[in-house]
């Protein structure tokens, strides 16, 4: 269960709403399902107290989004450019790195948002709960420490959060929010996690292992673009998998080494951006952890060139795109390559 | 689809003794687009470009692929030879079949393999290419000179000569730099003053010559032909136009007690001063930091006794902005801290200097009037000890010390020896040295002068350790060839300091994006054949900048530099390289990645409208790419996340082909 309720979230938004402060508001929407919640856009206190919903799968990092409602649009009846009021959305402390990158990025406009930070005390991820409590969820509630699932087959039952947390939340890098305008809640510490244990066990494998164990991870994927799509790093305005000008456009793996190549290209991609948020893994249907793939990448820049975590401030020089002369040595990163072969 | 012509050199045995040319230019026949194929012993010859020319009009060729040597070496030659065969020159590719290939393999089989792969990439690029026009840009006609030393002053009076304005930069309150410090100059012993006096005067008095001193650089934009420069002129609280150099003020100042720079603090000087009788511009400078009227408004002496009304105490820094058609650098060199070098004694005893505080010593315009005297008691030395090599070889200690030589020390410590010995006959000087470097004309001769007529104790070896004790120093060496130890009781030692770049050359070079070798000098574009030049266009090397130099040396490198300033000056535009990048901006994010990555400040943003659905307008921000400032080096183009960068005549495409080309 989260300390801050759905109810403190709504009672904030239409305060800021009544003020004339903000016009829309950006948060997390119900579902069919309690466990079903899906980024939503709320116009309105009525659609708020509806449909708005804040709770251990409000896991959705909506940074994103900031991209395609704050557009400078003009020609047409447009809330933005005619009021002054401004679009919320809640942050949590995880969410609000991606949006500091995406400010670094210039890919939204600050003066048009008015944030506000949410304590986040752990997600659940469904699937994990799926494993244990079997097929025919009917209900899944969480209450204190519990996670009370009710189902068809296997009848009714409790089950400690902890043992269902979220991979990302179990190593949750910082319950600090670094970027907000309010906060309900309390905002903690950058943690010093276990995140890149499961990177360096992969290290570890043989050349054939480490190939072995991304074939079979990637051979699953059906190329959904969910991870994309979901991605606060991938806002490009036109992505180089739907550009014919790319040459990799819509390009169907004709090999089983190909098929690897959209989430290798797709890492590359983000790397110095990504913040570690873990939406990739989250959306991705078959449960591909994409976010090992990313890690890799956190893990060899702050080898490389020392600690550097993606949006923890705005405007901070990413090691890929900065040089100092302190910089490694190509060749101690080609020597490193040789080590892990 | 193109029609490509192969041509495959032999470049004699070089090529042809590794690479089977005949297989090479009968493998690529079939590859696609290329309608024509030979081989030839030398093709960049006249013979070879006349069949390259032949085959152009012969086959209807609209694109060419040399397979020969290393672009750097002929990419020019057979663009120039498409040119005349009336096609494109960015229609030419050249495969690098000697370095990359002939010269790294040893078996035919392996080498005419490579070969054929590195021409098949070839060709898969030139039937991507397409033809480009490099844009003009106009020059500027007015170079800037960073540095008033003899490097700088020299480059200025030839650049003027040839009848462009100059303007020098210095920093100091006059110019001169470290040769106005000197006493004489080897090898013909001659007054510094006498020979580097005039010239100041010379640079003041042309009309093409303007001398911004107590200034420096603050920022530098632009590029070859259109550099933009801040210069900041210093707040000196004395009025140029008025001072006339009386020295009135000075005379009167109460204030007496300022270490004196000119004089490596051996002696002090006012807080208003003219650093020495010949400065130029001769005016005078109030010291901020020991002027009481500044610094807690009770004094105002100055203003008092000057007759032309020049002291201004509300005096700010002005900023000074100029556009450059080329700049030189000639920011010059200190002697090292001697701080670190405790088995000297230097910070314990007074009676241990440096070269260029015996220089001062011994100078008529001097602490002590020319006359050699210990700093400690003002007694005649009778026993001195030079050591050479102080800081300078030092690949042991190079946390204190420098692994180079510093070329002039061996010079002036002979010099200083020979002057020492025949001004002072009584006094015995004995030189400690690892090696003696001596070559240039009549240098040799003159330290053997030193050794032979004048009596000088030469001793192969270093100094281990001085320590004072009362009022002689204790000098520990050891005498490698005699192999014992030496102890000198000695009255003064003099220290060859190694000498090191400006510390200003650093930050100067970010804002050139000049570069810079490990040890703070500028780095030249070619070691041997372009030593005057950086490898940033426009920006040229002139003195010790670039590396130690003895003053004939630096004067005619301050000459070659001018040379290559005036040749640069007398375009009257510049042709620039096609090969630049560009943003496509319905695809760029505005994200700023390429603009962090470019290392010559080529890129901006802009806010662009983009016509959306529905008669909307559409507002993003986009980045634009100055085509003069780039310089085409495709790194915003691995930055950019959506591929929206792209360099002209290196399109992602084009990489993508020959990369392809090579895997098939």
């Amino acid at each position: 269960m989260q300390k801050i309720t759905t109810e403190q979230l709504i009672e904030k938004a239409a305060e800021l709403m009544n003020e004339g402060k903000v016009a829309s508001v950006l948060g997390w929407e119900k579902g069919e399902f309690g466990y079903d919640v899906t980024p939503g856009i709320f116009g309105s206190v009525d659609e708020l107290k509806a449909k708005f919903v804040y709770g251990d799968f409000s896991a959705a990092n909506l940074s994103k989004y900031l991209v395609k409602k704050t557009e400078m649009v003009q020609g047409q009846a447009l809330v933005f450019l005619k009021t002054e009021r401004k679009i919320l959305i809640f942050l949590k402390p995880c969410d609000s790195y991606s949006f500091n990158q995406l400010l670094t990025e210039h890919r939204f406009d600050r003066e048009k948002v008015y944030a506000v930070g949410v304590q986040c005390d752990g997600m659940v991820d469904i699937e994990k709960v799926k494993k244990i409590a079997g097929d025919g969820l009917l209900s899944v509630d969480t209450s204190g420490n519990d996670v009370v699932v009710k189902t068809l087959y296997n009848g009714d039952m409790k089950i400690a959060k902890a043992d269902v947390l979220a991979e990302r939340c179990v190593n949750c890098k910082s319950k600090k929010h670094v970027a907000y305008d309010e906060l309900l809640g309390e905002t903690g510490e950058v943690i010093d996690s276990n995140r890149f244990d499961e990177v360096e066990r992969i290290e570890k494998m043989t050349p054939d292992e480490r190939f072995a164990f991304w074939q079979n991870e990637l051979s699953k994927c059906i190329r959904c673009n969910a991870c994309r799509d979901a991605c606060p790093a991938c806002t490009c305005e036109k992505c180089v998998f739907d550009n014919p000008k790319s040459g990799v456009e819509n390009k169907s793996p004709a090999n089983s080494f190909e098929e690897k190549l959209f989430h290798i290209i797709r890492a590359y991609h983000v790397a110095g951006r990504c913040t570690d948020c873990g939406e990739c893994s989250r959306v991705c249907p078959q449960n591909i952890p994409l976010h090992l793939l990313n890690r890799k990448f956190i893990k060899d820049i702050n080898e490389f060139y020392g600690d550097y975590q993606a949006g923890a401030e705005v405007g901070s020089r990413a090691p890929l795109v900065d040089y100092t002369v302190n910089d490694v040595e190509p060749g101690e990163v080609f020597d490193r390559g040789d080590e892990n072969a | 689809m193109q029609r490509i012509g192969v041509f495959v050199c032999w470049c004699g045995s070089n090529i042809a003794g590794t690479v089977d040319v005949k297989a090479v230019a009968e493998a690529l026949k079939n590859e696609p687009g290329v309608v024509f194929s030979t081989d030839y012993q030398y093709m960049c010859s006249q013979a070879g470009q006349d069949l390259i020319k032949n085959a152009v009009k012969e086959h209807n060729l609209t694109g060419i692929v040399v397979c020969s040597c290393s672009p750097r070496m002929h990419e020019a030659t057979f663009r120039k030879t498409a040119s005349a065969a009336g096609l494109n020159p960015y229609m030419v590719e050249i495969a690098n079949i000697r370095e990359q290939c002939s010269w790294v393999h040893k078996e035919m089989p392996l080498g005419t393999q490579k070969a054929i792969i590195l021409g098949k990439a070839a060709v898969a690029k030139v039937n991507l290419n397409t033809p480009l026009t490099p844009g003009e840009s106009p020059v500027t006609k007015r170079a800037l000179v960073i540095g008033g030393g003899i490097a700088g002053i020299q480059t200025a009076l030839d650049i003027a000569d040839a009848g462009f304005p100059v303007d020098i930069v210095e920093k100091k309150p006059t110019i001169g730099g470290k040769m106005a410090q000197l006493d004489k100059t080897f090898p013909t012993l001659d007054c510094a003053a006498c020979i580097l006096t005039p010239k100041m005067v010379d640079v003041a008095q042309n009309e093409n010559i303007r001398i911004f001193s107590y200034s420096e650089v603050e920022a530098v934009k632009g590029f070859v032909g259109n550099f933009e420069v801040k210069i900041k002129k210093k707040a000196r609280f004395v009025d140029e136009t008025k001072c006339t150099g009386c020295g009135a003020c000075i005379e009167k100042c109460p204030q007496k007690k300022v270490p004196n720079e000119f004089n490596l603090g051996m002696d002090t000087r006012r807080a208003i001063y003219i650093p020495f009788a010949q400065a130029v511009p001769k005016v005078a400078t109030i010291d901020p930091d020991y002027c009481n009227m500044l610094k807690n408004g009770k004094c105002g002496v100055c203003t008092k006794f000057c007759a032309a009304g020049a002291i201004d105490y509300k005096q700010k820094d002005e900023m000074i902005e100029e556009k450059y058609g080329a700049i030189v650098v000639a920011t010059g060199f200190e002697p090292i801290s001697m701080d670190k070098f405790d088995e000297f004694a230097y910070s314990q005893s007074k009676d241990v200097i440096t070269s260029l505080e015996f220089e001062r010593l011994t100078n008529a315009a001097g602490p002590t009037a020319g006359k050699l005297l210990r700093p400690s008691d003002g007694k005649h030395p009778e026993k001195i000890v030079f050591v050479q090599c102080v800081g300078s070889r030092c690949s042991a200690c190079a946390e204190k010390g420098k692994e180079y030589c510093s070329k002039i020390c061996c010079m002036y410590t002979a010099k200083h020896a020979m002057l020492t010995r025949d001004k002072y006959p009584d006094t015995e000087v004995t030189v400690f040295y690892i090696d003696v470097r001596t070559p240039g004309k009549n240098f040799d001769e003159f330290q053997r002068r030193a050794v032979e007529e004048y009596g000088v104790n030469y001793i192969k070896g270093m100094v281990g350790k001085i320590t004072p004790e009362g009022d002689k120093l204790k000098v520990r060496g050891s005498d490698l060839i005699a192999n014992k130890q030496i102890k000198i009781d000695a009255d003064l030692v003099v220290l060859a300091a190694a000498i090191e770049p400006d510390k200003s050359a650093r930050p100067l070079a970010t804002m050139l994006t000049a570069s810079m070798d490990t040890n703070d000098f500028f780095t030249e574009a070619h070691p041997k054949l372009r030593p005057v030049e950086s490898p940033t266009a426009g920006v040229f090397l002139s003195g010790t900048c670039q590396g130690p130099k003895d003053i004939p040396e630096t004067v005619s490198q301050a000459g070659a530099a001018a040379s290559k300033v005036i040749g640069l000056l007398q375009k009257d535009k510049l042709v620039g390289n096609p090969c630049v990048a560009s943003s496509d901006q319905l695809m760029c994010n505005g994200c700023s990645s390429c603009e962090r990555v470019c290392p010559y400040g080529a890129i901006s943003y802009e806010d662009k409208d983009f016509p959306g659905p529905n008669r909307t307008t559409k507002t993003r921000r986009v980045a634009v790419v100055n085509p003069a400032v780039c310089q085409g080096c495709g790194a915003c183009t691995v930055a950019c996340p959506s591929g929206a960068m792209d360099l002209s005549g290196f399109k992602n495409t084009q990489i993508m082909a020959e990369v392809d080309a090579i895997c098939k």
